[in-house]
Order: C-alpha cells, then structure tokens, then sequence
C-alpha cells in the first residue's frame, strides 16, 4: 500500500498547485479580450491530445542533467530532477493541466456579467469582485477542478513512467506498482490494488457529478 | 452625508456609434439635462436608452461628448477626462436587478460600503432597508424573496452608497401598478432629503402616466422630445414614438383640404373612401400624412348618431371582438381596419357581436398627425 499512499500524495499537491496557477490563468482565459486568446487555449489543451509518452519524453529531457529545467534545479538544490518525487509534481501539473484550468474558465465565464458590472457600479475593484462574486459563484467549478486533477493525477502511467521510473517509495505510483505485479503474475495482488483504484475514481466522480447538479450548494436553489 | 445638501443636475451630450453583426451600425446622439427629481426617459425598445444609461454610468465609453453632475465632468472628450466607473458615485439599478444571489439580503445591501467601520454601516444600511421596508428579510437570500422584495433591495443596495445620480433601467417591470406605485412612493420619499437626478427608463406608456414628471422622449437614438408627459405624448411627431405611446391606430392618409381659418384640414384615409377632419398641420392639399388615433378615444354606436359636435361619423362593420381582462378590443372595418376600446358592459347593453353594422365617432382633436 505504500504506492498508493504516494499516489495520493503526488494527486494532492498537484491538486492543490493546480489550483493555485489554474486560478489566475482562468480568470485571464475567462475575462480577456485579446484576440491571440486561443494560442493560449489550444496549450493549455494539449495534454488532453498528446499521448502521456510524447509528454513524458519532452519533460524528461527537459528535467534531465542537461535539460534546461534539471540545470537550475541542480543550481538550487544541489541534485538532479528527474526520477525525483518534485520532478513527478511537475510533470503531472502539465499533464493535469486543462483538467483543473477548464473547469475553473466555464465556471467564471458563466457568472452573470451584470453581477460583475453591479459589483463595479458599487465601487469594487477587480480584485474585491473576484473575491466576493466570482469565487463564491464558481465553488462548484472550483470542486470540479481540484477533484479531477487529483483523479486524473491518480490514474497517470505514462508519464510517470517516462520522468519517475519505478523507485519505490519515490515514483512507484499505484498504477505502476499494478503494471508491476500483473507483469510478475501476482494478480491477486494486482487485484487488490485496482479494486481499490476503481472505487476512489467512482467516488471522485460521482462527488464532481453530484456537486454539478446542485445537490448541495451554498445557495438556494432558484 | 452630513452638510448642506446642494441638489446638482445630470447633463449628457453623447454620441456613440454601436456596431453589430447585422445591420448598420447604431448612432447614440443625445443631449439631456436631468434636474434633481425623477425624469423619465421613454421611448420604443432598440431607442437606445439602455446604451445611453451605460454610457453615464461608464460601462460604455461615448465616442465623443460630456457628462457633467453639477460641476464636476464625469467624462469629456475634449479634455481627455474619463472617470472610472467606481469614481462616479453614479448608482444604476439593472432590469435583470443583478443582486448576489450567494449574500442576504443585509450583505447585498452593504456590498457598496465596505470602506466604512461596521457599526456605521450596518447604521446606514438599517436605515435604507427601513427606508424601503425590506429591514425585516436581512437575512434572507435573494433566491427567497417577491420580486417586488428584490426590487426594492435592489434600490435600497443603490441609493446606500449615497450616490449623486440615480439610474434606473425599467427596474419596476413586471409589477402590478399598485405595488409599482408603492415603491415609486418610497424612492420619491428618500429622494425629498437627498434630491438627487433620477433617469427612468420606460417603454411602458402606463408607466409615464403614473410616475407623471419630465419626459425625455427618445427613438432611434435621438431625443425627440422634452416636457410633461401631456406635452410630449398627447401630440407624437414621430411614428414609432405614437405606437410606444399607446396609439393604437396609425393610419396613412392624404390631405384633402386645408382650413387654416377653422384650424382644421380634411383627409382621406388610404386606400378607402373614409374622410376625416384633423387639427390643422404644416401640410398642403395632395401631401401624404400619417394619422395616430389612441383605440380608447374612438367612440362606437350600435345606430347612426345624430346631432354631435364630433365631427367624423364613420360607418363600418364590427370584424371581432376579443375580450381581455377589463376592456373588450373590436377590431371594426370602415374601407380601413380601426381598433376600438369598448368597456364590456358598454358591449352588453348596445348588444355589440361580430359582423354587426357599427358607428365610429371620432372628435377632430383626437385626430393626431404624426411624420
């Protein structure tokens, strides 16, 4: 159970890094008028069309000791990024990317302009606005996002595979450590472990559909 | 808040040209002064009244033009000045209202004051929801109260922030007229103390009538008019304007006669051998006029009257007659299609039905020519 607990791990600070860099990026993707918006649209979208392996292959080389990436963090850390428990964050924030960023643009494009015009009218700046209307009014957006960059995180195998490897402990991910023990016939133990896999990912998802219908939300329903 | 209150005036002289997909782009030229009090700005929808009402409130930017609040300039073009929306102090109520839905009530209404201590706010904002009689639904969410509660809300989150120009765009549509008249009443109160310019936007006739005031008659993008709501309704210049006012009958004609001496002119409706007399206009015989007679100044008889002081009797036959809730509309065919408003109990006791063999009178004065 140790490669479980380390996908968890790996799926809860992508999760949370996603959240932190997805947010502002949304709001520009959301709010901006400028029209060289879909070149930004069309990155933040390929990892959805490039196959885990093409991903893996350009982070690996870039996070690799001569790779731009594996250079400065040798700079500030004194050791190498790929086949690191840091360098697999990495990799999987890019690979998880439209998976949080998405969720977060249709949430905030969908509140009420007028709302954000009323807001302004009253003598709030952007920031103020963003706060008291537009996070508020996007928390089932918001839910969606960090729930499917931690699934989505927690399902990869291709890419932690190119950049971590199989170090167990570090970068030996539930669904490595499952490839793993199909490959050497212990498919009991195999078993074990995608049962349990299946029925984190069925819950995950049912929470992102239920919050998505309003089943619980934070104000009453119209 | 406290001092001397000076009442100042909005004046707006804007022009905006607005591009869409189809059709030609769409000219704002207007120039408006709206004095402490309300002024009503009525016209058809698509007059442009909703983009000049963003233009002050400065979600739109006017392509050229001045917006001054007594002394100071809002906007001007020619000195390079435009005011941040959040700097206006201008408060703008929204048909759609735009409350948070997510606040109650008392955070919605306090959302303009957050620079104040909180025990002078919740003050002020006590005050402005007794003010319109919603104190008792603080803590409720939008999602939970009347429409006629938002409404008020609505007012109470704008006027708080103590503003120095007050819009509103058609806020009190889809009200009953009592209830309408209700929270007229309670916005004209809170306004005696501040005495601030209030621009009321209306496409609704009912509603000019009721509130009663200054109208600024707007259509196509210019202002067309300015005065009482008799002055600027009664006599419509402008087709379009004569239909928004409630005239229901618009009708094209062809001047016969001119005399100027009785004030009166003779003309024949088009397409029909119907002749009436109309109060004297800038037309000579052979000019082709238009006509707009509102359906409750026509009057209908079930035989010929005689011996009236009304001078158009027109004979025709009743097409249908089509009950709503108070008034029975008929629609009546003399050579042209007229509509009549009849009461019902006018239609009971004449015995009117469809096809039956009708009278219209028409008084001369109630015969508008309209370009």
């Amino acid at each position: 159970m140790q490669s479980l607990w380390l996908s968890f791990r790996l799926a809860a600070c992508v999760a949370a890094i996603l959240l932190a860099i997805g947010t502002p990026l949304a709001y520009w993707l959301a709010y901006s008028q400028w029209r060289g918006k879909f070149l930004l649209e069309s990155v933040v979208a390929l990892p959805l069309v490039l196959p885990p392996t093409v991903l893996g292959f350009y982070a690996l080389v870039a996070m690799g000791p001569r790779g731009p990436l594996g250079k400065l963090w040798m700079a500030l850390f004194g050791h190498g990024l790929a086949f690191t428990f840091a360098g697999l964050v990495l990799a999987s924030v890019v690979y998880s990317f439209p998976f949080a960023v998405q969720p977060l643009v249709v949430s905030f494009e969908s509140v009420d302009r007028k709302l954000l015009d009323a807001s302004a009218l009253l003598g709030a700046g952007k920031l103020r606005t963003f706060w008291r209307v537009i996070l508020p009014l996007s928390v089932p957006g918001i839910v969606t996002a960090a729930v499917l960059s931690f699934a989505h995180t927690l399902g990869e195998f291709g890419v932690v595979l190119m950049v971590g490897g199989n170090l167990a402990g570090v970068t030996r991910t539930v669904s490595i450590d499952i490839y793993d023990r199909v490959q050497s016939l212990e498919l009991g133990a195999a078993n074990r472990m995608a049962l349990v896999l299946l029925a984190i990912s069925f819950t995950v998802l049912s929470v992102v559909y239920a919050v998505n219908r309003r089943v619980w939300s934070p104000w009453p329903a119209k | 808040m406290a001092g001397e209150v000076k009442p100042s005036s909005l004046a707006a002289h804007i022009s905006k040209e607005r591009r869409n997909s189809k059709g030609p782009p769409f000219l704002l030229d207007v120039s408006l002064e709206a004095l402490p009090g309300i002024t009503i700005l009525f016209g058809p929808s698509g007059a442009g009244k909703s983009t000049l009402l963003d233009c002050i409130a400065g979600l739109l930017r006017p392509d050229a033009g001045r917006i001054t609040v007594g002394d100071e300039a809002l906007f001007d073009s020619s000195r390079g000045i435009d005011l941040a929306l959040q700097n206006r102090r201008i408060a703008y109520v929204f048909q759609t209202l735009a409350l948070f839905p997510h606040l109650t009530v008392q955070q919605n209404a306090s959302y303009g004051l957050h620079g104040l201590e909180v025990a002078h706010r919740n003050l002020l904002v006590r005050e402005v929801l007794q003010a319109f009689r919603v104190e008792h639904l603080s803590s409720q969410k939008p999602g939970a109260i009347s429409g006629g509660e938002k409404q008020r809300v609505a007012l109470a989150r704008s006027l708080v922030t103590d503003p120095r120009v007050l819009l509103l765009d058609e806020p009190l549509s889809g009200l009953d007229a009592e209830l309408k008249a209700a929270i007229v009443g309670d916005l004209r109160a809170w306004n005696t103390a501040k005495q601030i310019p209030i621009l009321y936007v209306t496409h609704s006739r009912e509603e000019v009538d009721a509130l009663g005031e200054r109208v600024i008659a707007m259509v196509d993008g210019r202002i067309l008019s300015t005065g009482t709501p008799l002055d600027v309704l009664e006599s419509p210049r402008r087709a379009r304007l004569a239909q928004a006012a409630g005239f229901e009958n618009l009708l094209a004609a062809t001047v016969l006669e001119v005399r100027e001496a009785d004030g009166v002119m003779r003309v024949r409706l088009e397409e029909s051998t119907c002749e009436l007399e109309t109060p004297l206009a800038h037309a000579k015989p052979g000019d082709a006029v238009r006509i707009a007679i509102r359906a409750g100044d026509i009057l209908l008889a079930a035989e010929r009257p005689h011996a009236l002081s009304a001078r158009n009797v027109l004979e025709g036959r009743i097409e249908t007659l089509e009950r709503r809730a108070t008034l029975i509309i008929a629609r009546v065919h003399c050579g042209v299609r007229f509509t009549v408003h009849v009461t019902p109990g006018a239609v009971q006791s004449l015995g009117l039905s469809a096809a039956q063999k009708v009278w219209l009178v028409l008084k001369t004065h109630s015969c508008h020519l309209v370009t």
